[in-house]
């Protein structure tokens, strides 16, 4: 199916990994396809993989891309998949400049993938899973019909985003594991390794007393609970608990699977894109820039990092945030100094003379090793969150903006420093995505569903909790209720496989086994700065 | 390719032949194109499986650029997406290219012009670059690219005085392909109800269902005229600009319009010469039973014999009864050039321009 690579392209890709390598990047091997247009469009619709399960979605997203190109809309210029080896894609119509660009912006993509704290749980052999799943379901379908199959998908499809992308770094609370079914595996409070003589002061008695009468009190809430505290990962609440059939079981788990892969990439795209377009300017402009081909490059690259109105284009957030960081700390502009120095000209003017000339300035500069900790530790939330600057917020002519009550229309509100963070960092926390739980899997002991939002100040949207509330009755066989929070009043919205209700949640109902309130995720308090 | 199954199975989906169940969630206009200033969303089909998600009630967004404390933002679409690792560039389209995506999602037939065959006219259409020609077909971002980079190479570019001149061959020039096509002729008249009840969100829906009109109508026929025409009790030919931000207030008589569209007609554009296609947008709340009555006579009598189709489009209105709509149901149930829609909101639009033009007429 692929085009071979030409000669010049394979010792393109051998030069510029070379000089990606140089300059201190770490990637998988990585392997270059040639694909047609249509070939491309085909495997983008398959979220990168040249094998994906039966289903319509990726029809629809290839007509949709389709479309694009034929109408001259866009055009996809590269793809890179999380694997190893790490897979990309050329387009086979593309000068050579491009395909050199791309080559290099695919290095930055594979050495984000491999050294991002982030990416550090998803599966390297993905490529491989993915195409197993495709095997599974297809024998599914084979089993008990291509109907029953899809709509099953479609089922599991819309609640992928029900995932606890957090579980994969740390130990949630097993299930179970609370409540202690032998008396020695009753949890004891963290005793700290401590020479005798220090034990009193390093595990102090009052201490250790407190957590002991916390984890008492603990397995006795949990006791006769579940799930014992407010679980994130509905998918997996309902892998161990719902009545489904094996065939259902498994697909249930591939969605899981496969929501988990792309989890990172949703929470990295400013750093990644940002960190991708920083090396392929870097490797572009250092290495392998022909004469002749500035201009063209120079047109794709601005045409890359254009900005449009009403929306932050990832690349250009992410790579000047990232030549911001260099720079400061080239110059020496970050600690304790620096902050509380409140005159703004000697801010502007602070180690000026001190770096290197020039945004270029090797690997061995601090910028240069403090942009590589930065891509190695941060996801996008704490990327802004501890590197937005008022001065970037002004230099890079950011504003927040809103819908106009009277007009409709979309208005600059103001460009304040504040106000505008605080905006940026919601839309990136969990993905912009409501926070649900599993509070109950057997409310008012008749084997129902509760689930929870955590209200973090916006409300859901009604017409499509609704349906997807459907989707969940079906996985779980018997009526599933949802407590949200609209116009500041709890309602209590119920489908029982029938029809749906909502009534305002009061004294009268009884309460699930878990609250909201008791869930991991702070409430959503103003951002100190 | 594997994707072809998967595609055929969506469109299967959208044609409404599978899965009933999916249909509630059909969606529509998810591409943007560009026509000269304005973006325009183009409907094509998407299905949206649901999620729990946020209402619309949130904070707007954070963009960047120019502008002060309520200045207007791009009509923008939210902040950045989360498409996986790709890049893709937002680029013009000509109206033509619009109303072929809009021919084709909607699946409208080409119009066959009606009458006799027309004489087969030339036309010239740009098509490439070549380095000769005119002055006056210099394409200059083509041209300047070559000098900058000409001068690049050259080394007699100078970054702090960047000032780039042209050389006889930096030159390009826009070239052209003569196509034959049929000459037909076609006149568009627009007559809109601008009684009091016909607020801003009416007209902005007749303003784009008219343009796509306007679109899908040039894109059939080679010359297109556009005349307008408003009303209240009384009704006047006015300019584009009038036609969609005059205001009246007062009462409705629809009568009056198609009495102005008949002499309109007698006067400039016979029947035997021109393809006449006539829209009336209202709130469709006439003033009284008699006037209705009157209205189906003129249509029927002077009207509809004339013209290529008479589009009826009723848009929905706080105030108004909206009864006229079945008024003409009724009296004239067998009219074949005459087609009705209703438009409620914007999702309505294409659905209407579908009822107008899908038997292509």
């Amino acid at each position: 199916m692929f085009i071979a690579l030409t000669t010049e392209l394979r010792e393109w890709a051998e030069r510029i990994a070379e000089f990606a390598r140089s300059e201190g990047l770490d990637f998988y091997d990585t392997i270059f396809e040639v694909l047609t247009v249509d070939q491309v469009n085909q495997v983008a619709a398959y979220g990168g993989f040249p094998q994906r399960y039966p289903h319509w979605k990726f029809g629809m997203e290839y007509e949709r891309l389709r479309k694009q190109h034929t109408y001259g809309l866009g055009k996809i210029y590269e793809m890179v998949i999380n694997n190893d080896p790490c897979y990309a894609y050329l387009l086979n119509d593309n000068a050579v400049v491009d395909q050199k660009t791309v080559m290099a912006h695919v290095y930055g993509h594979g050495d984000f993938f491999k050294n991002n704290t982030w990416f550090s749980k998803t599966n390297r052999k993905m490529m491989d899973e993915m195409a197993n799943h495709a095997t599974r379901i297809r024998r599914y379908v084979e089993r008990v019909g291509l109907e029953k199959v899809e709509c099953f998908i479609d089922t599991c499809l819309s609640l992928e985003n029900l995932i606890d992308p957090h579980s994969q770094f740390m130990r949630r609370e097993s299930p179970r594991s609370a409540v202690p079914r032998r008396p020695e595996d009753k949890k004891v409070a963290t005793r700290f390794p401590a020479k005798a003589y220090m034990d009193r002061y390093i595990n102090p008695a009052e201490q250790m007393a407190a957590e002991e009468r916390e984890i008492d009190e603990a397995a006795h809430d949990a006791v006769g609970k579940n799930p014992p505290a407010p679980q994130r990962d509905i998918l997996l609440f309902l892998l161990e608990n719902a009545p489904l059939e094996d065939w259902q079981a498994d697909i249930l788990g591939i969605v899981r699977e496969e929501a988990y892969y792309f989890s990172p990439q949703g929470q990295t795209k400013i750093m990644n894109e940002g960190w991708a377009s920083y090396w392929h300017s870097t490797i572009m402009t250092n290495y392998c820039l022909r004469d002749e081909e500035l201009i063209t490059y120079c047109e794709h690259h601005s045409g890359t990092l254009a900005t449009s109105p009403g929306r932050l284009n990832p690349y250009k957030l992410g790579i000047e945030l990232l030549r911001d960081i260099e720079q400061r700390w080239n110059t020496g502009r970050y600690g304790l100094e620096y902050e509380q120095c409140e005159d703004m000209d000697e801010r502007r003017n602070w180690g000026k003379g001190k770096g290197p000339k020039g945004r270029v300035v090797g690997c061995d500069s601090p910028g240069r090793q403090k942009i590589f900790d930065v891509r190695k530790t941060h996801n996008d939330v704490t990327f802004l969150d501890e590197f937005l600057t008022p001065e970037f917020v002004d230099d890079q002519k950011l504003y927040h903006y809103r819908q106009d009550p009277a007009t409709g229309r979309m208005v600059v509100v103001d460009r304040d420093f504040r106000r505008i963070k605080q905006q940026m960092l919601f839309m990136l926390t969990n993905h912009a995505q409501p926070y649900i739980y599993a509070l109950d899997g057997n409310y008012r002991n008749r084997g129902e569903l509760y689930l929870g939002q955590r209200h973090v100040g916006v409300d859901l949207d009604i017409k499509y909790s609704v349906e997807t509330l459907k989707s969940i009755q079906q996985i779980w066989g018997r009526p599933v209720h949802l407590h949200a929070v609209i116009d500041e009043t709890p309602i209590l919205f119920t489908y029982d496989g029938e029809q749906g209700t909502q009534q305002q949640i009061d004294e009268s109902l009884p309460a699930p086994a878990n609250s909201v309130d008791g869930s991991d995720i702070p409430k959503r308090e103003p951002i100190g700065f | 390719m594997k994707i072809h199954k998967d595609h055929q199975r969506f469109r299967q989906i959208v044609k409404g032949k599978i899965r009933e169940d999916l249909r509630k969630f059909l969606t529509r206009g998810e591409l943007l194109g560009r026509e000269g200033k304005r973006i325009i969303s183009i409907p094509i089909r998407g299905i949206q499986t649901p999620h729990f998600r946020y209402g619309d009630n949130n904070d707007g967004g954070v963009g960047s650029g120019e502008g002060k404390p309520g200045d207007q933002v791009g009509e923008g679409d939210g902040p950045g997406g989360t498409e996986e690792g790709r890049h893709i560039t937002e680029v013009e389209v000509s109206l033509d290219e619009l109303a072929d995506i809009l021919g084709e999602e909607l699946q409208l037939p080409r119009i066959k012009p009606r009458g006799k065959q027309r004489i087969t006219s030339e036309k010239d259409r740009y098509s490439g670059v070549r380095q000769t020609g005119p002055e006056s077909l210099r394409h200059f971002r083509r041209t300047f690219r070559r000098a900058l980079r000409r001068q690049i190479i050259a080394g007699t570019y100078n970054p702090d005085d960047p000032r780039i001149v042209f050389e006889r061959r930096d030159k390009m020039y826009r070239s052209w392909k003569t196509v034959l096509k049929p000459q037909s002729n076609a006149v568009i008249v627009y007559m809109m109800d601008v009684s009091g009840s016909m607020g801003d969100e009416q007209k902005e829906l007749v303003r784009l269902e008219a343009f796509w009109i306007d679109a899908w109508l040039r894109r059939n026929y080679e010359g297109i005229e556009s005349r307008y025409i408003v009303h209240d009790v009384r009704a006047g030919e006015v300019d584009r600009e009038t036609f969609y931000h005059l205001r009246e207030d007062g009462g409705t008589r629809i009568s009056s319009a198609f009495r102005c569209a008949k002499a309109l007609l007698e006067n400039s554009y016979p029947a035997d010469e021109w393809n006449i296609y006539m829209f009336h947008f209202s709130d469709g709340d006439n003033s009284s039973e008699a006037d209705s009555r009157e209205c189906c006579k003129l249509l029927k009598e002077n009207l509809l014999p004339q013209c290529n189709m008479f589009g009826y489009c009723q848009v929905a209105s706080a105030y108004g009864s909206g009864n006229f709509i079945n008024v003409l149901h009724e009296h004239l149930p067998d009219e074949e050039e005459m087609v009705t829609s209703r438009v409620n909101g914007k999702d309505d639009i294409y659905d209407s321009i579908k009822a107008f033009f899908s038997k292509g007429k």
